[in-house]
């Protein structure tokens, strides 16, 4: 045992000598390295932070104002008369919402459920659709909505936005939700089908349960991006400046009052627009983070 | 190498306390790494504690008990594996002959140049080719000269008992190789680097009985050049391969803790603990 540790001459603790050399005399420019490496993920994430807090700030500095009881429990009212808020526009959103989350919702967590078991063709295939229909700009699903449910089923309505905004959400929903049921770990899938449990009750009952954190967290997310599309709306909703609960009919949406009262030439209408995209914002804001808190929860609480 | 106990003469104290509770019979010859109330935690709740022993030169050293007991947990902390982990905080102190392993002055990436790692699983980096592993510890250390990286490359190979079946195919990629030959090929990697100390953890358990033989007759003959620190959970390993042994279970509130330490032979012949008599007998664990 003490051979090793008697020099001279042997090559291994020559070796030794020579890489930890090596090492010390490299550390100086490793460490170097190191920082610039970090200096420069810092600056990348200044730059990408600095527009998002000076967006936030100035919409809040700008919109706050706008709020108060009337903003959130009354309709838009013309320029020129006193009051007036938003109900409308906050109702058409909901509404719209709630009809493309009822929709894409079951679909896109079906596909993804498909996606995540299947490894055919056919899942390919989907796949590749799911992708193509992420990168359509949403002005041609606009477009589509006009074309295909504005033109043949009665003009302008909720439906047809909600038609848009659930378009725009499948393929996020049904991609998150395949990540979400890949991560379920392929032994529990094994240990429930040994068992002697058909896959659809694997599904049922490992898949999805194990899955459902990440499963919120993307549909939360899906919401949160048809929330504030604007662009499929201004084809198929039209607009409407009094409140209307039916989504057979044209409706108001925030993205679209924000649209149109930011371009006019009446302060307190401008002022409106503010204080909807603060609203629309915190909206899409709490939903983001919210899904992340809950999700962590969700997880922790498994645990 | 300097002897790290007679270096640190506050320590010896601690030891003696410790040596009533644990340690049935400290090594005197020369010590490479001393731990000394070794604690690791992760986010306030302790994994492993008051550990405290010796390593001795050119011995191998087996950490032994049940799952939970904390023998990675604690391997992982000599050579700072931890940093890397947010949550994790280690107390006590571990010195690496005169140098404070976690003394604020020590570099983490120099430390571990010192003392390698062999993890459970082969995994040997994909992209580089066989040589390219083998060398790839001293690139990252900034080693260029090509006849000191052929050299490395030659010996830890040969130590590693893997030369002769790789020396006409060195450009291979290193997943042409078996599981345990891929194992030994870490094996070269982390010893081509020439640490002073080798952790082992686990190093057989993905491994078919066969290469397992072979390892750990590699692990036997390793001793001339290397110290070794291994965590397996198999007993009669930790009776075939090692020197000296120290067995953690885990205690009442979940933290493993140090039950035994002494020569391999008396820790499983007579154990100073009954609980440590139980678990070498297979009777739990």
């Amino acid at each position: 045992m003490t051979a090793v540790l008697d020099p001279p001459a042997d090559p291994v603790v020559e070796r030794r000598r020579a890489v930890q050399a090596a090492a010390a005399s490299s550390l100086g420019r490793r460490k170097v390295a190191s920082t610039v490496a970090l200096g420069i993920c810092w600056l990348f994430l200044a730059i990408a932070i600095i527009p998002l807090v000076a967006v936030i700030a100035y919409v809040i500095a700008k919109g706050l104002p706008a709020w108060n009881r009337d903003f959130f429990t009354h309709s838009t009212v013309p320029e020129g008369y006193p009051g007036g808020g938003v109900w409308n526009a906050i109702v058409g959103t909901a509404v719209i919402t709630a009809v493309a989350t009822a929709v894409a919702v079951p679909v896109g967590l079906t596909c993804g459920l498909f996606l995540a078991e299947s490894d055919g063709r056919a899942a390919a295939t989907l796949r590749f659709t799911a992708d193509v229909m992420t990168g359509i700009p949403s002005i041609i699903v606009g477009i589509f909505g006009y074309i295909a449910i504005v033109r043949n089923f009665g003009g302008y309505s909720g439906f047809a936005g909600a038609f848009a905004i659930g378009f725009i959400m499948l393929p996020v929903i049904t991609r998150a939700g395949e990540t979400a049921f890949r991560g379920v770990p392929r032994s529990l899938n094994e240990a429930a089908l040994a068992l002697g449990a058909r896959r659809s009750t694997v599904a049922r009952k490992v898949v999805v349960p194990t899955a459902l954190p990440g499963v919120i967290t993307g549909v939360l997310l899906a919401v949160a991006r048809g929330l504030g599309e604007t662009a499929p709306l201004l084809l198929t909703i039209f607009g409407n400046q009094y409140l209307q609960w039916n989504p057979a009919k044209s409706m108001e949406a925030l993205p679209i009052l924000i649209y149109n009262y930011s371009n006019q030439p009446y302060a307190d209408l401008v002022q409106v627009a503010w204080g909807a995209a603060l609203l629309l914002m915190t909206v899409v804001l709490v939903l983001s983070i919210g899904s992340r808190v809950l999700a962590a929860y969700l997880r922790k609480e498994r645990r | 190498m300097t002897d790290a106990r007679s270096r640190i003469p506050h320590l010896e104290e601690s030891l003696t306390v410790r040596a009533e509770q644990a340690i049935i019979e400290p090594p005197t010859g020369e010590v490479v790494m001393t731990l000394r109330d070794v604690a690791v935690a992760f986010s306030g709740r302790t994994a492993v504690r008051d550990v405290t022993f010796d390593v001795a030169a050119g011995e191998v050293t087996a950490l032994i008990g049940p799952s939970g007991s904390g023998k990675t947990t604690l391997l992982r902390a000599l050579n700072r594996m931890h940093d890397t982990v947010r949550t994790a905080s280690v107390t006590g102190a571990i010195h690496l002959g005169d140098l404070d392993v976690y003394g604020p002055d020590t570099d983490a990436t120099l430390l571990r140049s010192r003392v390698g790692m062999v993890f459970q699983r082969p995994n040997p980096f994909p992209t580089m080719s066989i040589y390219d592993n083998a060398v790839s510890g001293l690139r990252f250390n900034g080693v260029r000269k090509k006849a000191l990286l052929d050299e490395a490359a030659e010996s830890s190979l040969i130590a590693a008992a893997l030369w002769d079946s790789v020396k006409d195919r060195l450009k291979a990629h290193g997943s042409t190789l078996s599981g345990g030959e891929q194992q030994r090929l870490c094996i070269a990697r982390a010893l081509a680097v020439e640490p002073e100390v080798l952790l082992m953890d686990e190093p057989t358990s993905a491994l078919d009985p066969i290469a397992t033989k072979r390892i750990e007759e590699l692990v036997g003959e390793l001793k001339d050049r290397v110290t070794i620190v291994i965590v397996t959970h198999n007993m009669q390993q930790a009776m075939r391969v090692s020197d000296r042994c120290a067995f953690l279970l885990m205690g009442d509130d979940k933290a493993g803790e140090l039950i035994e330490f002494g020569p391999t032979a008396k820790v499983f012949s007579e154990p100073k603990d009954p609980r440590t008599l139980d678990y070498v007998n297979g009777r739990f664990g």
